[in-house]
């Protein structure tokens, strides 16, 4: 008959324990982001309404919306996506389908690696000498935008890489054998079957560029500046923009007596739509799972 | 006996290590050669080189010519087309991520037929041959992934025999799947014999016997001994690994 032993009972015990630790251990991260939205939300109730939403900041920043920020960022997201989701997707199907081993690939998987571990700041020095003064954008949106794109591409293509990656060496050798060529494999298997993690590395990216403030402080983004409410294509990709981040830091900092609730406001609707299109990724890579086909 | 492949000098390696020493030999059109030895004996790296997808493997280097139909294959520019001039079947069965019917048609596809009555029959017709037709003539669109083991071996099959090859390797096809549809497949290939020229490695040296018009026994890279089966499965062939290795004894 099986009797328990003191080996098995203190393996129960430490089992227990490790549970409850990592429990704990995941409490502790999640009660921050829980506090933070509370409180941003509590603060920020009384100024959220759609008026908010959709006119510019009057009284030198102490009072009205934040319209003229809000697109702004999306401007900037959208374009610096529109440049470093292709360019990184291509570059990573490159590196990881067709690249042999090679001191190139090795260069450029060091500059990939590298590259995501620069600090926002030297982004947007980078983007000031190359896009504002040699390329002759000036502060801009589109100057902007490319900056951001630079501190996005590593990791789209760390991130495209893995899905390729992801994908079993057995479908290639499969096609292969029987006469397709490389594209022909990328395109019928390893696309169809990496899909959704390639959407969610270039998804991740929105809140990324989103966030950022230093990189589009010196190239596009300015303090002040008023645009047609409600029109979403009020801004031209040659002028500059407000910017959501650097608005909320700006009227945190540098303006006195701004209305309560307002830095709040701004900053729930940043972490508020970060958090959309962070969730649309979700639904976006359930759905595609349910279609994984093997 | 006209040849179907002829193998002269065959060198390959992978880095510092030999796979394949000064190999030669020929196929004759119309056989069943099977192909036996204890594992890195250089049986797959042949197929592969055979339908060159050696190119492959990065690290793989060769030596010598391989001649399909009387022309070297390294002199063909479209290696797509030498590639669907031989089905190639490997150990474990990979059903793409397609349903049943794309899997059949993608070779097809991809060398560019589009008639979809065609490509009906052609898929159809790879899948009686296969002898799977009549499991899954009825859900042709469902996931070729989801079939069983033994199925997916023979959609492997069906997908080798969708470019019509004129050679047929076939990798151990039956590790994966039970006896009796290996005993199914195995009338299949008697049958394709007739259309087809067909390479059988096999590590079920009984399945050589029952199967090979002639046998090649390789060791180490080095091709040992090759003829008819009936010699090679005699008491007497020429070499003595030979009787040793097919009698259980080697080593």
């Amino acid at each position: 008959m099986f009797t328990e032993t003191p080996i098995d009972r203190r393996k129960q015990l430490t089992e227990r324990v490790v549970r409850i630790f990592l429990l704990v251990v995941t409490s502790v991260m999640i009660i921050p982001l829980l506090l933070i939205i509370g409180y941003l939300l509590y603060k920020a109730i009384p100024v959220l309404s759609f008026e908010f939403l959709f006119s510019n900041p009057r009284d030198n920043m102490r009072a009205g919306g934040i319209w003229a920020p809000f697109l702004g960022t999306i401007y900037l997201v959208v374009v610096s996506l529109l440049v470093s989701a292709p360019i990184g997707v291509f570059a990573a199907v490159y590196l990881n389908e067709y690249a042999r081993e090679s001191w190139f690939t090795r260069v450029t998987n060091l500059a990939v690696v590298n590259l995501a571990g620069v600090p926002s700041i030297v982004h947007a020095l980078f983007g000031v000498g190359a896009f504002v003064l040699f390329a002759g954008l000036g502060e801009s949106i589109l100057a902007a935008s490319l900056t951001l794109a630079i501190m996005t591409l590593p990791v789209i293509i760390a991130s495209t890489t893995e899905a390729l990656k992801a994908v079993p060496m057995s479908f290639r050798e499969a096609c292969w054998n029987l006469g397709a060529t490389r594209w022909q494999t990328i395109r019928r298997i390893v696309i169809p079957n990496s899909i959704s993690g390639i959407l969610t590395g270039v998804i991740l990216q929105v809140s990324r560029a989103a966030g950022e403030t230093a990189p589009i402080m010196f190239t596009g983004a300015v303090f002040y500046k008023t645009i047609a409410e409600g029109n979403l294509f009020a801004y031209n990709i040659t002028e500059q923009c407000m910017a959501l981040s650097l608005h909320l830091f700006t009227i945190s900092t540098q303006v006195p007596d701004v209305t309560e609730g307002t830095p709040h406001g701004t900053a729930i609707v940043l972490v508020g739509s970060v958090l959309l299109v962070n969730a649309a990724a979700i639904v976006l890579r359930v759905y595609l799972r349910t279609r994984k086909k093997w | 006996m006209k040849n179907k492949i002829e193998i002269s000098d065959l060198q390959v390696h992978y880095r510092d290590t030999s796979a394949l020493n000064k190999v030669s030999f020929d196929v004759h059109e119309n056989e069943i050669l099977g192909i036996i030895g204890p594992a890195q004996s250089g049986k797959t790296t042949l197929l592969k080189v055979i339908n060159r997808t050696l190119e492959f493997v990065p690290e793989a280097s060769m030596d010598g010519t391989v001649k399909l139909d009387g022309v070297d294959i390294s002199t063909m520019g479209d290696i797509y087309g030498l590639r669907r001039r031989i089905g190639m079947v490997l150990p474990l069965p990979v059903g793409l991520p397609l349903s049943i019917y794309d899997n059949v048609a993608f070779a097809p596809r991809a060398a560019g037929l589009r008639s979809k009555s065609q490509l009906d029959e052609l898929v159809e017709r790879c899948l009686q041959q296969a002898a799977l037709w009549d499991e899954v003539k009825d859900r042709l669109s469902t996931l070729g992934t989801k079939l069983s083991g033994g199925q997916q071996q023979r959609l492997t099959i069906a997908r080798a025999l969708s470019h019509q090859p004129e050679v047929l390797c076939l990798d151990e096809f039956s590790i994966a799947i039970d006896p009796v549809t290996t005993m199914r497949i195995e009338e299949v290939l008697k049958t394709l014999q007739k259309e087809m020229t067909i390479l059988l490695v096999t590590n079920l040296v009984q399945q050589a016997k029952r199967l090979a018009t002639r046998t090649a026994f390789f060791l180490n890279g080095d091709l040992i001994e090759i003829d008819s089966t009936d010699v090679i499965f005699s008491d007497t062939p020429a070499q003595q690994a030979t009787y040793d290795y097919i009698n259980g004894t080697f080593g």
